[in-house]
């Protein structure tokens, strides 16, 4: 059955699962339209098959207009997209592709149950395959008590479950997930990691947009960074929102033996504790120190550039400040 | 077009939800109670008085939800933005247009029968009996039901560019004016001014023409209703909302939605 619908769809089998080329759009705002912003700024990018691709950038960044630009709820006004080959204006491809909009909302006058079924008809399913991947789905998502429940009812996270089961229903090649973490507590956040580590696990594509650095590092083959509409670069986690340690912070409760006061001296105490900072390379040596001096070590940790270091340093404090470039007014 | 279905089904089911078929509970006081009165006061005019308020009522309850739910059918998705999953799914926006469309035609078309009904049972009280000129009744609210077609039909249209107030006002306008075509048509030759008449009857080709739809009168004295002016009506509705619903198409197709 799915595999006769992937060939109905012809899509083709090789090259990158979405791919823009110099993607513009500028909004028009003010009362006689006259205002243009640019939104996004000839965004060129590829999305490999099987890939979990994080896009990060900081709110304002242009993240959901290239989303909403993909699955062609607005247009460019410039540059193309295609995803698994075609053109993003052909919306026979949506049978491969499952969307979350951000803060998703839906008909509030159904159940999940409902609503979920609503959404499969679309994709053709009879009523027994239609009744079984709704439960399946409402599981998956951790809704199951909740299906016969009016929408109306349910709370922002609830919503978001919903709009993931939604988007992953007719176990599409590509996912596109626009902030599928916000809304929601750490159980669903870890929740949402597990099933886009079970898409890729199953070989499939996904896209999805954060401004939080750790789910992106935690989940992604390649992040690409963009913020005032442009795309700052594209990578390995690792490689472009460095890892880059800034040192390491040991925290320890001082002993009496000899030397103590020499490293206490360097240490910020908090309370009973002391902190202490030190490059990567003195971490064994103050940890000898340490030892020494009789001290309780009770943790090392690696002291990182916040998401939003990274952002200023990237595009400079000015930029970042204004999420989107004006492109003259009339 | 199955899948234009599907959204027309929800549409309905929404209308359901909604409680809008409530009205109807209003309409069934309205026809006892009118029942009623017109068997105390009136020596053989109570079957054309009741037949009379009964399809004015049909009329007005419908036109009122033609346009006001007419104009939420797209806005209001757009507004609550329950829009973006669904056209995520392999849905074309006409479709989409099209299956509120017919999902609201159906609402009305529900609720109008049931009116009928009611209106039928009525007559049953005031006159004892139901009888085979009644039948001109049954044709005036299939007339009603394709003038709610056209209402519908404009309020899409114009939600698919404007905001819902002044697609209200706007479908409300039309509606009123296309109900005095015939005197806008008129103006000009009463004013015997040729560039006003010209003007005039070009602008009143353009409205729908709501007069030929309006045989209240007629069904209350039960006088029969051409057949011709049946097809002629079902046509005319039909290519004007398949007007309405093409140019709404081409609109919202190149819509950005926000
Ligand atoms: N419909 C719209 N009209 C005008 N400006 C918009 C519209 N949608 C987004 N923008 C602007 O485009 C920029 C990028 O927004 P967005 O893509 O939503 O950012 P994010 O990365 O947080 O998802 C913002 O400055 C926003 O104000
Ligand atoms: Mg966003």
């Amino acid at each position: 059955m799915t595999a006769a619908r992937r060939n109905a769809n012809n899509t083709p089998m090789t090259g990158p699962a979405i791919e823009t080329e110099g993607l513009t759009k500028d909004y028009t705002t003010g009362f006689w339209l006259a205002k243009k912003k640019r939104s996004l700024d000839n965004l060129t990018m590829q999305v490999e098959r099987g890939e979990v691709f994080g896009f990060l950038g900081p709110n304002g960044a242009g993240k959901t207009t290239t989303i909403k630009l993909l699955m062609g709820l607005t247009f460019p006004s410039a540059g193309t997209a295609r995803i698994l080959g075609r053109p993003v204006s052909d919306v026979g491809m949506h049978n491969e592709i499952g969307y979350l909009p951000e803060q998703p909302y839906f008909y509030d006058y159904l159940t999940a149950c409902e609503l979920l079924d609503y959404f499969a008809r679309f994709h053709g399913y009879g009523a027994a395959e239609r009744r079984e991947r709704v439960e399946r789905m409402l599981k998956k998502v951790g809704l199951e008590t909740a299906g016969k429940i009016q929408l109306r009812k349910y709370s922002k996270g609830m919503l978001q479950r919903v709009g993931v089961a939604q988007a992953i229903l007719h176990d599409p090649q590509v996912v596109i997930l626009d902030e599928p973490m916000s809304g929601l507590d750490p159980l669903g956040r870890r929740e949402v990691r597990d099933i886009i580590l079970e898409l890729k696990r199953a070989g499939r594509t996904v896209l999805f947009s954060t401004h939080i650095l750790g789910d992106a590092e935690m989940l992604c083959d390649r992040v690409g960074v963009i913020a005032g509409g442009k795309l700052r670069g594209v990578g390995a986690p690792k490689e472009i929102v460095g890892v880059q340690s800034h040192g390491m912070e040991i925290l320890f409760e001082p002993g009496s033996g000899a030397g103590a006061a020499g490293i206490l001296e360097k240490a910020v105490r908090m309370g009973e504790r002391y902190r202490i900072e030190v490059a990567e390379g003195e971490l064994y040596g103050a940890i000898e120190q340490l030892r020494a001096a009789g001290a309780k070590i009770l943790s090392v940790v690696q002291v990182r550039q916040t998401l939003e270091d990274y952002f200023l340093e990237l595009i400079g404090a000015e930029q970042a400040r204004t999420s989107a470039v004006e492109v003259g007014e009339k | 077009m199955k899948r234009a279905g599907i959204v027309a089904w929800n549409t309905f089911r929404e209308a359901v939800r909604d409680r809008v078929l409530y009205n109807l509970v209003f309409f069934a006081l309205l026809m006892i109670a009118a029942a009623l009165l017109v068997g105390q006061i009136s020596i053989g005019i109570e079957q054309i008085v009741i037949v009379t308020l009964g399809l004015s009522a049909i009329s007005l309850i419908g036109i009122l939800m033609a346009v006001f739910i007419g104009v939420g059918l797209v806005s209001k998705e757009m507004e609550k933005r329950t829009l973006y999953a669904l056209l995520a799914k392999p849905v074309r926006r006409w479709e989409f247009l099209l299956g509120k469309f017919a999902g609201l035609a159906l609402t009305l078309a529900v609720n109008t029968a049931a009116m009928a009904t009611g209106l039928a049972g009525a007559m049953w009280l005031v006159q004892g009996s139901l009888r085979a000129e009644d039948a001109a009744v049954l044709v005036a609210v299939y007339f009603i039901l394709l003038k709610l077609a056209i209402v519908v039909s404009l309020a899409l249209l114009f939600s698919c560019f404007t905001t819902p107030l002044l697609s209200t006002l706007f479908t409300a306008g039309l509606y009123v004016a296309g109900v005095f075509a015939p005197e806008i048509r008129a103006i000009g030759k009463v004013t015997g001014n040729a560039a006003l008449d010209a003007v005039a009857m070009g602008f009143s080709y353009l409205l729908p023409n709501f007069d030929n739809f309006n045989v209240i009168a007629a069904a209350a004295h039960r006088r029969a209703i051409p057949g011709m002016l049946v097809a002629q009506n079902t046509l005319y509705a039909a290519v004007y909302c398949a007007i309405a619903l093409t140019g709404a198409t081409m609109i919202f197709s190149r819509r950005n939605l926000k």
